[in-house]
């Protein structure tokens, strides 16, 4: 089994790694477009102070995971079971169906890892300089790869609920409150004093956990959510939409 | 492969998809399993495949349960369906390597098998394309020869030569019946009713979910009431000699009942339904013609076919 697993996963790898650009251009440019002006542009223009970058950058590396993993997992698995049909070969081959889902998270995931270690070198490029502490490195790793694996997850449950006709319609409505809410432009605890309910709202948002995990690795002298409460609400987070997904996945593939 | 008193119900429909569905296809045997739309067979396939869960009863193949053991299952059938689901991004040759090693075939038998294949589909010229822009029948080759790369003891093939031009059918009919002679149990499902006739040992016609039928090609359209057919056209003197025409036909030994199916400018055509041979009874038929003064000018032999049973069975209602 493990082998077919690996030819599975090997077949992503082949398709991607035949498309490595497009792939990297397609999932940094926007976060590299957040770094230039919130980043570098209205800082040296004086409407932001100088910390301000050290405090969106890693936000803006937790956005890149979780929303990489979210589009890596959702839209070619609605293509798949609605359009081309290609999972069906997948789905008839002697693997147990969980296999076949697994290995569609470890592939969205791993897209987000690459995006998001190559947000390191792209920042150091726009900013001159981003935030890293060796003592931070455990946390951050581990807040990446469950926000990574959170955003397979998110995007797996919205790739088999969603009606593929409605699938458009529903990443417009997901995305753009999913972007705002996630504490990556924001410094969560902050918000207590000035927007409680935005503060709540924001704290339904998984990848709010990444981002605050992701400050507590790299900047802690910024407010933050512990360490430790992010990885417990990306665990938390894992477990129901792995769950989630898991259910939509069987539901499209056996009837 | 066997099929006991399967059964399946969707969520929220009013009836049974499958209904106590029961047959069983020998090994190295072509069975077709032929229906009007909305009949079943594709659930059925579904549950043979391990991608519908019965409601009720067994479904083997080779004696291994689809619902006890799904992915022993699976290493046994190939499937080829009816809609293209063919990896765009990989090449013809990639496809059906990546198939195999799905099914775990090791890589030295992976690629000797690949190349073997791709020249019996003649596809050898394209291996390294990628399939989006081949034609149905390039892809309908490619489909076969990707089911085929894992040796499955079962292959089903869905509609396998819908839009296929006539040599690319033949091609495909005959790389079917090589695979029988090697022993593979071949389940076809179709429309196309003289693809069942020309190609399956057996077929079962289903309908509502239901077995109707289940014999020989030649076994079921035997099986007719109504046998074969005669069509006559005739020049007549005046509408008097037609009833006696019509009278004297429908009283010859071996007519069941003849009627007038048409009148043109040349003549009025009419239709015997023969109990027996058509062949012998043209003679008859002629001098019965000569009898009333009538001229005989043109006659035409229609054997049953097995659309003749389908439409026997199911009906001519649009689905």
């Amino acid at each position: 089994m493990l082998r077919a697993f690996g030819s599975v996963l090997r077949r992503d790898i082949v398709v991607t790694g035949k498309d490595l650009v497009a792939f990297l251009a397609q999932v940094l440019l926007q976060p590299v477009f957040f770094l230039f002006v919130f980043g570098k542009l209205l800082t040296s223009l004086g409407y932001t102070s100088s910390n301000y970058s050290s405090l969106l950058f890693p936000g803006l590396v937790a956005l890149t995971a979780t929303v990489t993993a979210i589009q890596a997992m959702a839209f070619p698995l609605v293509a798949e079971f609605s359009w081309t049909k290609e999972i069906e070969d997948r789905l008839l081959a002697p693997l147990p169906l969980w296999a076949v889902a697994a290995e569609k998270v470890v592939f969205a995931t791993l897209r987000a890892l690459v995006a998001s270690a190559v947000m390191f070198p792209i920042g150091i490029g726009v900013l001159g300089s981003v935030p890293y502490r060796a003592d931070g490195l455990g946390l951050l790793i581990g807040v990446v790869l469950l926000g990574s694996l959170v955003g397979a997850c998110i995007g797996m449950t919205i790739g088999t609920f969603v009606p593929p006709t409605k699938i458009n319609i529903a990443f417009a409505l997901i995305f753009t409150p999913l972007l705002f809410t996630g504490a990556t432009q924001y410094p969560w605890p902050s918000l207590a004093q000035h927007l409680r309910w935005f503060q709540v709202l924001s704290a339904a948002n998984p990848i709010t956990y990444v981002s605050e995990g992701m400050r507590a690795a790299l900047v802690p002298t910024i407010p933050h959510i512990p360490g430790w409460v992010c990885l417990l609400a990306l665990a938390g987070s894992l477990a129901l939409f792995g769950t989630l997904g898991m259910i939509g996945f069987r539901r499209r593939a056996i009837d | 492969m066997e099929v006991r008193e399967l059964v399946k119900r969707y969520p929220k429909a009013q009836t049974d998809a499958v209904d106590r569905l029961t047959f069983a296809v020998a090994s190295g045997e072509i069975f077709g399993l032929l229906g009007p739309n909305g009949a079943g067979k594709s659930t059925t396939i579904g549950i043979l495949t391990t991608r519908v869960r019965p409601t009720a009863g067994q479904a083997l193949i080779a004696n291994v349960d689809v619902m006890v053991a799904p992915r022993t299952v699976r290493s046994l059938l190939g499937v080829v369906p009816q809609r293209n689901n063919l990896d765009r991004s990989l090449s013809v040759r990639q496809n059906l390597l990546f198939h195999a090693a799905y099914h775990g075939v090791p890589k030295a038998v992976r690629t000797r098998r690949a190349e073997a294949l791709l020249e019996q589909f003649a596809l050898t010229d394209r291996a390294n394309e990628k399939p989006e822009l081949f034609s149905g029948g390039q892809n309908q080759r490619m489909m076969i020869a990707r089911a085929l790369m894992h040796e499955p003891r079962v292959l089903f093939l869905d509609e396998p030569s819908t839009g296929l031009d006539p040599a690319a059918r033949l091609f495909v009919w005959d790389r079917i019946r090589e695979l029988r002679a090697a022993g593979v149990t071949i389940v076809l499902t179709t429309h196309d009713m003289d693809e069942a006739a020309a190609l399956a040992d057996r077929v079962g016609i289903v309908d509502s979910g239901r077995l109707l039928a289940l014999d020989t090609p030649a076994a079921l359209v035997r099986g007719l009431t109504t046998g074969a057919s005669l069509q006559i056209v005739v020049e007549l003197a005046d509408e008097l000699a037609l009833a006696e025409l019509l009278g004297r036909l429908g009283t010859l030994a071996g007519v069941q009942r003849c009627e007038q199916v048409g009148t043109e400018a040349a003549g009025h055509t009419i239709r015997l339904y023969l109990t027996g041979e058509a062949a012998a009874m043209v003679a008859p038929v002629g001098a019965a013609v000569a009898e009333v003064g009538a001229r005989l000018i043109g006659v035409q032999i229609c054997e049953a076919s097995l659309e003749d049973v389908f439409i026997d069975l199911t009906g001519r209602r649009l689905r």
